[in-house]
């Protein structure tokens, strides 16, 4: 099948194929890769019943922008009338009642949506391990995970179960997984796009990102998604451009990367080494490509586990048994209803988390905790600001490693696999847009990723330079 | 208890009002605010706090408590944030309750009052916004608690006074000054039976003299301004009597009950509480920009306080009148109307107060659906003042006549109904003639010095006359009769 959106849509307006060829052979794919564990369920004969409408709308010649763009549903975005539970027990059986703006939109455009996709429990990790449905794996090396925690939204996407995957992304989530997957992964701006239908991990951070082969399938689906929504408070009120019509601009760009992510303990040499070769490509191709000193790099990640933890323990908080999803079967009072429903329903690590909000936001700990932590993230996004007036971009690599053994990590080790954040982090702290392209395989035949970060709303710059990007590495890219 | 030993007492209260704002939608979704609509009825995914929603806010709300916070005279705060109050409870469906309990929208302002120790200033606090929880109902002998989240999510004032209070009648000239505001402003219903106006009372009591304030205890469930009066002297007197007799009292929150007038102590764990106050991260900040500060401003309606100004001040009433003419904004406006086409603001005043007011409590109307207009009420008062009719006459009969035909001018309806007065001598001599001839023995009397004898007179001409002789020019008449 086609690698692109405009592959296929060429072959459906030529009509060499039609949205029902391409439903069932994705459908074909995921049965085929049911070891992947990627889907948690398909929404087989309803995706056929609007492949029909849509392939009769591509007669007529009134389709849709993304009419023959099969898209997979991380389990964190409502897509009305259907199960969501963000992988976790506590929300079994739970049906959401609408669809989120970002949902509402691509469907208006006429895509479609084929089943919804593992991930770690509440988007929370990096791994999809922490998932009520078990791990999904990676479909390079035996035994990888996918990375999380839209792990399995990028493992459709490289085992061509679907075209594109809505995920999100928190502290990397689209892009960690796609870097482990070898595929684009990209979060805008925040607020770029609505989160109205976007179970919250961590209200402030959240993204909703975009899984695909390409930079340009990217680019049309946020086109299509972005932009103004009543039912998000926080959502930007700015115009969305056309990013799928961003050509390549003819220019020579100014990148810079940090000392510091350079020499940190955790990098892979092959990782390294991939990072120093893209690099010097860039430069010889008559880019500035400069180092800057970011010392700051050591406290980002706490200020992210504090921050984001705090707000996922109140986020959470409606998860209690009382209205909806997952409650005790014991018969308890009130208080032990919650307990018992909670300590049930929800996983280790998502409980983990929730503890430490809890114990940051706590009366005696809040200023010195989640107070501080706040102002770092004020210091952090100035000065990542600054850079990027002076820059175009900053690159680092996408992760610190190449995809890591299912099992590899748990509560001995859990710090290390918190770093497995550690570049991708910034861009949401400062809340600017990242995009996760696949350069290179490591011996194992790991896919690789670089992550560029651009100043914010600078989606058009960023999609403009990727593409540039894509073309001249197409020889290194993933397959 | 020994009053005297009551009199080495002070009390000490500060007041914690709620009100719900009278807006179309909820505080944070378009779900209806409605009171009294069938349970469960009136939410959406949003205030069922599914996954993926998000609140929004409720522009009108903010301006409710904008005018709220301009009519008490408060600084109004430019850069507001609600935080979120986290703790569980099944009529809370987030697991948060949204409230700038901790940096609210108005700041200072005050209530004056009245009491035996004279004309006092109860400074405020605080007014903030927040958002009201569902209704938690135990029927007795249920084996379950239900819960109805219609209220979940409708907007709320607390109004927060400083602990200024010394006397019961103040905490209740408070709660009053409040719901007159609200309903002047028309931003609440003021009801406290219905619970859109609630009162906890934070009361102490300290011996006279003492510097330091007592352990305070909370009371709440004071559904009527009378039961705000008897839980505060309850409490007073219980907290008295047990320090007298070298109980320390417990902070604690009590409930009224109105049966018995007493207050009781709650069960609660409250005190426990960490409510991890966090800013809520999916409502961006709420600017109040000068511009929409200037137009609430000027969309204040007249407030009662500059109302009872204007019309002592002004219209030189007894502050009396002042106070009745202004408890109610429609009563108030409709006499600043009335003043507009009369000068006789005290006879204005009277007609409001009495003739008027028990006209409306017979028919169980307002004034808005009074039939006669102020200009109408100008024209009796004019009559009255012009000798045509009496006053007594005027607020009866002819009143009566008025408002069943109120687009006759009721000088033609007095016309009609004969009772035009007399003050023509022609008129008015006879008939007194007639009076002294049938009376000898009183007329001798009266020369005597029985002066008292004049009413007697008066009454029979009138009798006589029908009531239609000019009463001043009667009396002065009949007095030169008799004096010949």
């Amino acid at each position: 099948m086609y690698l692109t959106y405009k592959a296929t849509r060429e072959a459906l307006e030529k009509g060499e194929i039609t949205c029902q060829n391409l439903i069932e052979h994705y459908l074909k794919r995921i049965k085929e890769q049911k070891h992947l564990n990627a889907f948690i369920e398909t929404f087989d004969e309803e995706a056929l019943k609007k492949a029909k409408e849509i392939d009769q709308k591509i007669k007529a010649g009134t389709a849709g922008k993304l009419a023959g763009m099969v898209i997979g549903l991380k389990d964190v975005i409502c897509y009305k009338g259907h199960k969501i539970q963000a992988a976790s027990k506590i929300l079994d059986g739970f049906v959401s009642r609408f669809n989120a703006t970002a949902v509402k939109k691509a469907l208006a455009e006429d895509a479609i949506f084929i089943g919804r996709q593992n991930c770690d429990e509440f988007a929370m990790g990096s791994s999809n391990e922490n998932s009520a449905f078990g791990p999904s794996v990676n479909p390079h090396g035996k035994n990888r995970v996918p990375g999380g925690s839209s792990g399995a939204s990028a493992v459709s996407v490289a085992a061509g179960m679907c075209l594109v995957s809505l995920g999100s992304d928190t502290g990397g989530s689209v892009r960690q997984p796609a870097a482990f997957c070898g595929v684009v992964g990209t979060k805008p701006t925040y607020s770029r796009i609505s989160r109205y239908g976007l179970i919250a991990y961590a209200s402030s951070f959240d993204t909703i990102g975009i899984i695909s082969n390409n930079t340009a399938d990217a680019a049309l689906v946020l086109e299509v998604i972005a932009g103004k929504d009543d039912n998000d408070a926080t959502v930007s009120q700015k115009a969305v451009p056309s990013y799928s019509k961003v050509a390549i601009p003819k220019k020579k760009w100014k990148i810079a990367y940090s000392k510091e992510s350079m020499q940190s303990k955790g990098l892979h040499p092959e990782i390294k080494q991939q990072m120093q070769n893209t690099m010097q490509t860039l430069s010889q191709e008559g880019h500035t490509v400069e180092q800057f000193d970011f010392p700051m790099l050591e406290y980002i990640l706490p200020t992210y586990y504090i921050l984001t933890t705090a707000e996922a323990s109140t986020n959470l908080a409606r998860y209690d048994g009382v209205r909806y999803g997952y409650r005790t079967e014991k018969k308890v009072d009130l208080e032990e209803m919650y307990k018992k429903s909670r300590s049930e329903g929800f996983g280790e690590e998502v409980k983990r988390r929730i503890m430490l909000g809890t114990f940051v936001l706590s009366a005696s700990y809040h200023d010195a905790y989640f107070t501080k932590a706040q102002k770092v993230r004020r210091l952090i996004k100035e000065h990542t600001t600054q850079l990027l007036e002076k820059y175009d971009f900053i690159i680092s690599p996408t992760t610190p490693s190449p995809a890591f053994g299912i099992g590899d990590y748990g509560e001995d080790n859990l710090v290390d696999y918190y770093l497995a954040d550690l570049f991708t982090v910034q861009a949401n702290v400062t809340g600017m847009p990242a995009i996760s392209l696949p350069v290179g395989k490591t011996k194992n035949e790991l896919p690789i990723g670089i992550q560029f970060m651009a100043n914010a709303f600078e989606e058009e710059k960023l999609f403009g330079f990727a593409n540039y990007f894509e073309k001249l590495f197409a020889s290194e890219m993933v397959k | 208890m020994d009053q005297t030993v009551v009199d080495q007492y002070e009390l000490v209260v500060g007041l914690e009002v709620h009100t719900q704002l009278s807006t179309q939608t909820k505080a944070f979704s378009n779900d209806v605010n409605s009171y009294g609509d069938e349970p469960n009825t009136n939410f959406s995914v949003i205030t069922l706090a599914h996954p993926g929603t998000l609140p929004k806010s409720n522009k009108v709300a903010v301006e409710y408590a904008i005018k709220m916070g301009l009519a008490c005279r408060c600084k109004i705060k430019r850069y507001n944030i609600f935080d979120r109050k986290n703790y569980f409870y099944p009529d809370l469906p987030k697991g948060f309750q949204l409230t700038q309990d901790k940096a609210p929208i108005c700041l200072g302002g005050y209530f004056d009052v009245h009491s035996e120790r004279g004309e006092v200033k109860i400074r405020l606090n605080r007014i903030h916004m927040e958002e009201d929880a569902g209704k938690s109902i135990h029927l007795e002998g249920a084996a379950f608690t239900m819960v109805d989240l219609n209220r979940a999510g409708v907007p709320l004032l607390e109004i927060v006074t400083e602990p200024d209070i010394r006397y019961a009648e103040e905490a209740v000239q408070v709660m009053e000054q409040i719901r007159r505001l609200v309903r002047y402003l028309n931003i609440s219903d003021g009801n406290m039976e219905e619970g859109s106006l609630r009162c906890d009372a934070n009361i102490s009591v300290r011996k006279k003299g003492d510097e330091q304030l007592g352990c305070k205890v909370e009371v709440k469930n004071m559904n009527s301004m009378r039961n705000v009066q008897k839980a505060i002297e309850y409490e007073k007197l219980r907290q008295i009597k047990a320090l007298e007799l070298g109980e320390e009292i417990i902070s604690e929150t009590r409930t009224f009950n109105p049966d018995t007038g007493k207050t009781y102590g709650m069960r609660t764990k409250e005190a426990l509480n960490d409510y991890r106050y966090f800013p809520e991260p999916d409502l961006p900040p709420i600017i109040i920009k000068e511009e929409d500060l200037k137009r609430l401003e000027s969309e204040m309606p007249p407030l009662p306080h500059e109302l009872f100004m204007k019309f002592t001040d002004e219209y030189k009433l007894p502050s009396y009148d002042a106070g009745v003419l202004t408890d109610q904004k429609e009563i108030a406006l409709y006499f600043e109307d009335l003043c507009k086409y009369t000068s006789n603001y005290k006879s204005a005043s009277n007609w409001l107060m009495t003739t008027i007011k028990s006209y409306l409590n017979e028919n169980n109307i307002e004034i808005g659906d009074f039939p006669l207009k102020s200009a109408q009420i100008a024209q009796l008062i004019q009559l009255v003042d012009d000798g045509q009719v009496s006053n007594t006459v005027a607020k009866n009969k002819l009143l009566k006549a008025f408002l069943k035909a109120p687009s006759v001018h009721p000088k033609t309806l007095a016309e009609r109904l004969n009772i035009i007065q007399e003050s023509d001598d022609d008129f008015i001599t006879p008939i007194i003639n007639n009076v002294l001839e049938r009376y000898p023995d009183k007329v001798v009397a009266y020369k005597k010095g029985k002066k008292n004898l004049l009413g007697m007179f008066m009454g029979e001409v009138m009798k006589e006359s029908k009531g239609k002789v000019d009463p001043k020019k009667a009396n002065q008449l009949i007095r030169e009769a008799l004096e010949k």
